[in-house]
């Protein structure tokens, strides 16, 4: 984790091996201790067995503390030559590359490269998710909507990210990115009509809310099958090798997903075939209402698994805009140059429910999110353009102002294309259009027998 | 015009399809270097390079999941599953994403794939090396399905599939690969040079998706077979003497309905015959489909003859494959119903 002590650093390398990296004050209860006293009399002959099932140190009513998550000092993490070979950088998959430091400033060898108006183009996509989540939680609980899915706290993973991309590059996304079309320019009202699925909703009503499709835009298709997109991915980049273009590929997938088949699968042909992609997982600690122990985040770091295929692995500081970019900026590099892929794990902290049908009230503490000790991304982001003096409290009082009222100007012109329940929406007819390219005669003969 | 096999004429159709579109990429377990453990894919490393034909890790996951997203960026995958059997794994793949696509992001991205995979038993492969997967891709919307009988077929359909913009499964059977097989396995196998359909037409020709082939007229009785089974429904109607108009659909999705109804109109007698297993096997769906479009003209209940709702057996091969006498007895059937 970057600490220049080599004692910190030997336990810091030992800390993924440890069940309990973060703790937290337990009231009233006790860990079952695995069966340990029952083996006693049949020693080491006759063992009798208790399954082992992880479990978070925290539920609900317990008082979250983290203090066993030792948050790694802000530029100390090396930063390799981008042709550097994955067996030469093993820490890197241990430790957290982390640029702007607890005063806001950018600090370190990954400090390099983000100019004025880029940090403060981040610092607005990352406001623009933010408010945008906020108000379509609000149209789904007014039944606007059947379903959303925040990406609160994560918004510099995928905002910082779209902005190292070049135009061309395909993200292979998961339904919490909504940041990488945020900051691609994508229009917010052709995100809401998608999830209005109403008349102008450029998928036609088809897909569920969040399921959004933007090829000008560099953002794959979403499907509900977790993982899917990872293989995919690689085999964009496999294509553009082929093809000797020089466009990137990048993969995207949750700590609980990487628990899927695809995920080797990705890996596996990743590393075969030097794909020019980056692979990212976004290790926001819960997978619904597992926690990511459950996935084994914490017998090896997740990062670490690429090791095994002989791809260079990084975890970076989900909640560090700067760390994020700079890092997403080095893979780029690396896979243009056609060193192959880089596995990156962004460390985070999923601050909302999962999704509008989730209440993790139910699963972890209240108020586990505000305890994070990477903090809030956009908070970051903002001391960090004040202590620059670029930006101030007041500017960023009008900034969300402003944004704000974008959003809800756009909302009111998205509603009057229609809602779910509401108004106009995609012709029913449409439904069997786009299943093949030309509609085989037992869809037409479907297609009349329904009268539509 | 040359005298192909089943393997030749696949190798053929791939060739082809490469050198007219330098977009087409053939990968798989072992279709590289080595030609594929069918032959498939013989010589095509050799002639195009490792950028258009190489081995993948065996993960048949891996393998579709690669080609969903090489046709995303616009390259027309021709994958290879080593068998039916193993196609598993890519279920999630060919299923919920190659399937998909197109509809779910209004066409935004296509899956323009072939997904080739030797299927079929008769070869005693017991259970991993025999099986009739085709109802489980029929029954997913967005999937093309096609199983061919013989040489010519197999190359103008598979260069077809490769150019269609739509994923295809294309299934192999792979006792047909050397010659045509009726169900009688003492005699002596008949190579495709004696075979009047493994006369292969040289350079680019297409059969049309979705078309059916009469490959006996008959007035009696109708038999809807693909694949191996064509060959067994016209030893049987050999046998028997009975007049069996047998149909090759060639392709199970889309369903040539048109000349399946016009047969069975003139007819007013069914048999459908296929290796997989009875119960909702593609089977049910032509009986259900015949029943509702030629009811008034049917003169006895349509009859399935299939493999059992077993396992592929090993030793129990021919008791389990659907050979000439099971067919047989099936037609006689028919036409004593009154």
């Amino acid at each position: 984790m970057g600490s220049s002590d080599p004692a910190a650093t030997d336990i810091l390398r030992q800390l993924p091996r440890v069940e309990s990296r973060s703790g937290c004050l337990r009231q009233g209860r006790h860990r079952h201790a695995a069966g340990h006293e029952q083996s006693g009399l049949h020693m080491a002959t006759n063992r009798i067995f208790s399954l082992h099932v992880p479990e978070p140190e925290c539920r609900p009513g317990d008082t979250p503390d983290f203090s066993k998550f030792e948050v790694p000092v802000a530029g100390e993490v090396v930063r390799p030559p981008v042709d550097v070979d994955a067996e030469d950088i093993h820490d890197h998959a241990y430790d957290i590359i982390r640029v702007l430091d607890d005063d806001g400033k950018a600090v370190g060898p990954w400090a390099e490269g983000l100019e004025d108006d880029e940090a403060l183009k981040g610092l607005r996509d990352m406001m623009t998710v933010r408010s945008f989540d906020s108000r379509m939680l609000m149209a789904q609980r007014q039944g606007k909507t059947s379903f959303y899915m925040q990406a609160l706290g994560e918004e510099a993973v995928s905002c910082a990210f779209q902005a190292a991309l070049s135009p061309g590059d395909m993200n292979f996304p998961t339904y919490r990115q909504q940041g990488l079309l945020v900051t691609s320019g994508y229009p917010m009202l052709d995100m809401m009509n998608q999830i209005y699925s109403n008349s102008a909703d450029p998928l036609h009503g088809r897909q569920l809310p969040i399921m959004y499709s933007s090829k000008e835009h560099g953002f794959f298709s979403i499907s509900g099958n977790l993982g899917t997109q990872f293989i995919q991915a690689v085999g964009w980049a496999m294509a553009s090798a082929i093809n000797g273009d020089s466009k990137i590929a990048a993969g995207w997938i949750g700590d609980g997903a990487t628990a899927e088949s695809d995920f080797h699968s990705a890996l596996v042909f990743a590393s075969t075939f030097r794909a020019p992609c980056i692979l990212n997982i976004v290790n926001n600690q819960w997978a619904i209402s597992t926690f990511q122990g459950i996935a084994r985040g914490r017998a090896a770091t997740f990062a670490s698994r690429g090791l095994g295929f002989g791809i260079p692995s990084l975890r970076v500081d989900g909640n560090d805009f700067y760390a994020v970019y700079a890092v997403a900026k080095w893979a780029a590099e690396r896979a243009h140059l056609g060193h192959g892929a880089t596995l990156i794990e962004h460390v985070t902290y999923r601050a909302g429910p999962h999704s509008t049908s989730d209440d993790p009230s139910g699963y972890r503490p209240k108020t586990e999110a505000a305890d994070w000790p990477l903090g809030d991304p956009i908070a970051r982001l903002k001391q960090h353009c004040i202590a620059r003096g670029i930006w101030s409290e007041e500017r960023h009082e009008q900034a969300q102002a402003e944004i704000d009222s974008e959003v809800i100007r756009t909302q009111k012109e998205a509603e009057k294309n229609g809602t779910l329940h509401d108004g106009p929406r995609a012709s029913p007819r449409d439904m069997f259009e786009d299943v093949f390219k030309e509609l085989p005669p037992h869809l037409k003969r479907q297609r009349q027998e329904a009268g539509i | 015009m040359a005298r192909m096999t089943m393997i030749e004429a696949i190798r053929d159709a791939q060739d082809v399809a490469m050198s007219r579109d330098e977009k087409v990429v053939v990968f798989g377990q072992d279709v590289g270097y080595f030609g594929g453990v069918f032959r498939c894919t013989k010589g095509l490393q050799e002639k195009y390079g490792l950028q258009r034909c190489f081995d993948t890790p065996i993960n048949e996951s891996g393998i579709v999941g690669a080609a969903v997203g090489m046709g995303a960026y616009g390259l027309r995958p021709c994958v290879e599953i080593q068998f039916a059997d193993y196609m598993y794994p890519a279920f999630d793949q060919i299923v919920s994403e190659a399937a998909r696509l197109r509809h779910r992001s209004n066409k935004d991205f296509t899956a323009p794939l072939t997904i080739r995979m030797p299927t079929g038993g008769g070869i005693y492969g017991g259970q991993t090396h025999s099986q009739s997967p085709e109802a489980l891709f029929a029954h997913v919307s967005g999937l093309k399905t096609m199983i061919p009988s013989n040489p010519y077929d197999a190359k103008g359909m598979l260069i077809a599939a490769i150019e269609d913009d739509d994923p295809v499964v294309f299934l192999e059977p792979k006792r047909l690969y050397n010659g045509p097989f009726d169900g009688y396995h003492e005699k002596a196998v008949t190579p495709w040079s004696k075979h009047e359909l493994g006369e292969v037409p040289e350079g680019h020709y297409t059969v049309p998706v979705g078309k059916a082939a009469i490959r006996r007229p008959g007035e009696a009785v109708t038999i809807l077979a693909y694949g191996t089974m064509v060959h067994v429904a016209l030893a049987a109607a050999e046998e028997t003497g009975i007049d069996a108009e047998v149909v090759d659909l060639r392709s199970i999705v889309p369903l040539d309905m048109e000349t399946i109804e016009a047969s069975v109109r003139k007819t007013g007698r069914c048999v459908v015959v296929h290796e997989a297993t009875l119960t909702a096997g593609f089977g049910a769906e032509l009986v259900a489909l015949i029943s509702q479009h030629c009811f008034w003209h049917l003169q006895a209940p349509p009859i399935r003859v299939t493999g059992y709702d077993t396992p592929y057996p090993h030793a129990h091969e021919w008791e389990y494959f659907p050979g000439p006498v099971r067919v047989g007895a099936a037609l006689k059937t028919v036409m004593e119903a009154s």
